[in-house]
């Protein structure tokens, strides 16, 4: 088959290691050769993040160009509008609702372009908008934002729920099981 | 069994599974899981040291003894272990030695993009390139055979999409080596005059035997995909080669990277009508052919700037990009800041509120020369923040003195801070030092170091005092202060810089990322009171913002430091309920 590619971004410190983990792990046990690329180092510092995964029968490069994303799981809002150039024309974004103001906002050099999820619709682009934040304090724990959101891509996502909930249960820790479970369920039925 | 692995684990599994004894390595992105993860086989015995010259000297020791050794560090490093390096390259080794050097083409985490592929041919010695995790576990083996085959240190190249990139890996079983009994080697290992010059053409012999080897190993394989196009790469190239052209074109994969060889090369190309060479960084391999008289394309068409992906290829290649949309506006930039609660931020607030020049280092702190602070002056390199304040000063002379500090990490000051500290005592420079102190190496991602009081397993370990340290350097003035308390962080800055004698304010407070540090209930604005003044946002603090002409805490930033709570003069924000 020809290679998927999936992108996990969001602001630093939100925690999409732990979703890139879970979904690699997942995609290992499917059988699919898979490539998981990271940025470790200075911009986990609350910079913009990105993780590539990448499956298929044979993968080669470890990250996604321009035009090759078959989805973008964005933890923020503006994040999934800047690495937009990196999806397919058919491709689908997930994104939080969530804004995190990035520090040009913050020392007012530049303005928050609340809309820009308008405008990539008007683009003919695919975004579903979800509010991981709120769904994951429901679920009882603020962190499971990743979780919520790995929800959402099973509804989309060609692997059965059954085998999600299997891979959670054996990639987190396991007092935070249950939250985590309520977490994906939270995102699965939004 | 098969394990999604990244690189760098890999490599740790690959030094397990050589029956590598001792690992000691100074931790730098993108090289720092290598260490990380040797620390968890017990059959290792691993160390952070306090530098990468320690380090490879450290893997030099467990070599003599007739271990299998190997260090880690970052490319940056490899300049700090140069020194060792290239006499090691004289004295070969006893146990296999491998170091393994990561590069970080487009500076995810890096002053600076160096090529470290100059050292393996400066220093003579051979470097492996591995494409994946696979081969990055396969490569730490065949390096070891060769390190111990030809008595050479071995180099083992990653970088950061290699070090960094989970692929699957296929787990063998360590194989034991037995410590042999120890032989005196003085003509081998003393490295004085007479005997180094003995051992110089060992040296010359010895590449010219690797080069041969390198002809016919299978860690250099040729790919046959048609006679039209044929291209030469190695390590993550070959992986976006492969993805743009598939089975289409000739490619020849150089997992030896140094010695080139020059048979298969000369083969290769006159099997195909147009060679390519694809390399990040610099011209290397380009350079050999030009020098061995095969015509290719290489640097003409790529930029030494950067790292590469597949649309890089296709660019170049001119090949249809797939369509994609793009903005009409980008949206703002988000740099890296300093994470709310930083320690470093009430500090650094104090500094550029006295508009003090600083010069900075190497750390999480590096974050504190962005907007709003502008706190920095220079970054260098590791440690030259100390020595470069004293060269300042000495320029300066007393004006200078009185208005300029320097910044360096904990973990910093013990790899080459303390050597710059010594001299402003020696040479008497009155500089004002400020030790960061949160108590661990923060960038790389919260490794132990000398000062912490903990060893790279989290076991209990002698901390150095860093108070007695400086004192017994002779610096008479050292004192503490805590960089959450805005006035005694001003005090003692002011203080300092007045006093007639050099001095070391230690800022001490543990990163509050640290899974021991507990946050406090976040901070709340009082819109009443708050008038909008933007007095608070002079921190630069990601969890503070303006809406509506208010100040707004974003509760699941905020860990309660209450720095913001000193600086608004109306009392609108207000400590969480605790």
């Amino acid at each position: 088959m020809e290679t998927k590619n999936v992108m996990i971004v969001g602001v630093g410190g939100q925690g999409s290691l732990l979703a890139s983990k879970l979904l690699g792990a997942l995609l290992v046990a499917e059988g699919y050769d898979v490539k998981v690329s990271e940025v470790h180092g200075m911009s986990q510092r609350g910079g913009s993040v990105v993780t590539y995964v990448r499956f298929g029968d044979s993968v080669y490069s470890p990250v996604i160009a321009k035009g090759e994303a078959d989805y973008i799981i964005s933890f923020e809002k503006i994040e999934a509008a800047r690495y937009v150039e990196n999806l397919r024309l058919d491709g689908k974004i997930i994104v939080n609702t969530q804004m995190i103001d990035p520090m040009p906002v913050i020392t007012g050099a530049a303005q928050y372009p609340e809309n820009v999820l308008g405008e990539l619709k008007a683009k003919g682009v695919f975004v579903d908008e979800i509010d991981a934040l709120s769904l994951a304090q429901q679920a009882g724990n603020a962190k499971s934002v990743n979780i919520v959101l790995m929800g959402r891509l099973a509804k989309y996502f060609h692997i059965e729920k059954e085998k999600w909930i299997e891979m959670i249960k054996k990639t987190v820790k396991p007092q935070f099981v249950d939250v985590n479970l309520k977490a994906f369920e939270l995102g699965y039925n939004y | 069994m098969k394990k999604l692995m990244l690189g760098n684990e890999a490599v740790a599994r690959g030094l397990y599974e050589a029956g590598v004894k001792v690992v000691s390595s100074y931790p730098g992105t993108p090289s720092t899981e290598i260490t990380e993860f040797a620390a968890k086989y017990e059959e290792i015995y691993c160390e952070w040291a306090p530098n990468e010259k320690v380090a490879t000297e450290v893997a030099f020791g467990a070599s003599l003894r007739g271990a299998r050794s190997a260090c880690a560090m970052k490319h940056v490093g490899l300049n700090v272990a140069a020194d060792p390096l290239f006499t090691l390259s004289y004295t070969g080794v006893n146990g296999g030695m491998v170091i393994f050097v990561a590069d970080d083409p487009a500076m995810h985490s890096s002053q600076n993009e160096q090529d470290s592929r100059h050292y393996a041919i400066a220093a003579k010695v051979p470097m492996l390139e591995p494409a994946d995790s696979a081969e990055a576990k396969q490569f730490v083996k065949e390096a070891f055979e060769i390190s111990e085959k030809f008595d050479t240190p071995v180099i083992v190249r990653m970088c950061t999409r290699i070090a960094h990139s989970q692929a699957a890996v296929e787990l063998e079983d360590r194989v034991e080596k037995e410590l042999p009994a120890y032989e005196k080697n003085p003509q081998k290992y003393i490295m004085a005059p007479a005997n180094a010059i003995r051992r110089h053409p060992f040296v010359e012999e010895r590449t010219k035997m690797i080069a041969k080897m390198s002809e016919t190993s299978p860690l250099n394989r040729v790919e046959y995909g048609g006679t039209e196009k044929g291209i030469i790469c190695s390590g993550t190239c070959y992986q976006y080669v492969k993805e743009v052209f598939g089975d289409t074109v000739s490619v020849l994969k150089l997992g030896i990277v140094n010695p080139l060889p020059t048979d298969i090369i000369r083969d290769f190309a006159a099997k195909v009508d147009k060679l390519y060479v694809v390399e990040e960084l610099d011209g290397i391999i380009e350079s050999h052919l030009n020098s061995i008289g095969v015509p290719c394309v290489g640097k003409e068409m790529f930029s030494p700037i950067g790292e590469y992906n597949q649309t890089t290829i296709r660019e170049a290649f001119g090949l249809p990009q797939p369509e994609n949309v793009t903005l009409d506006e980008p949206v703002p930039v988000r740099p890296p800041v300093m994470c709310a609660g930083c320690p470093h931020r009430g500090l650094f607030y104090t500094l550029a509120k006295h508009k003090i020049t600083c010069l900075g280092d190497i750390g999480c702190y590096t974050l504190g020369s962005a907007a709003p602070l502008f706190a920095l002056d220079s970054t260098l390199c590791m440690g030259a923040s100390v020595s470069g304040l004293h060269g300042f000063n000495k320029a300066g002379g007393a004006d200078s003195e009185k208005k300029t500090v320097c910044v360096i990490g904990d973990s910093t000051f013990m790899h080459s801070g303390m050597t710059g500290l010594v001299n402003v005592a020696y040479n008497g420079s009155n500089s004002t030092v400020i030790i960061l102190d949160n108590s661990i190496t923060g960038m790389t991602g919260h490794q132990q170091n000398p000062t912490t009081g903990y060893n790279i397993k989290g076991e209990p370990a002698l901390a150095v005092n860093l108070e007695a340290l400086c004192r017994s350097i002779g610096i008479d003035r050292v004192r503490v202060v805590d960089p959450y308390n805005l006035k005694e962080c001003e005090d003692a800055i002011l203080e300092e810089l007045e006093a007639d004698a050099p001095s070391v304010i230690i800022s001490r407070r543990p990163c509050m990322l640290l899974k021991y540090v507990k946050a406090k209930p976040p901070v709340t604005v009082n819109k009443d009171k708050c008038v909008g003044c933007r007095q608070c946002m002079k921190l630069g603090c990601p969890a503070i913002s303006i809406k509506d002409k208010k100040a707004v805490v974003d509760f699941t930033q905020c860990v309660g430091c209450d720095v913001c709570t000193q600086l608004c003069k109306l009392g609108a924000i207000e400590k969480g309920d605790r």
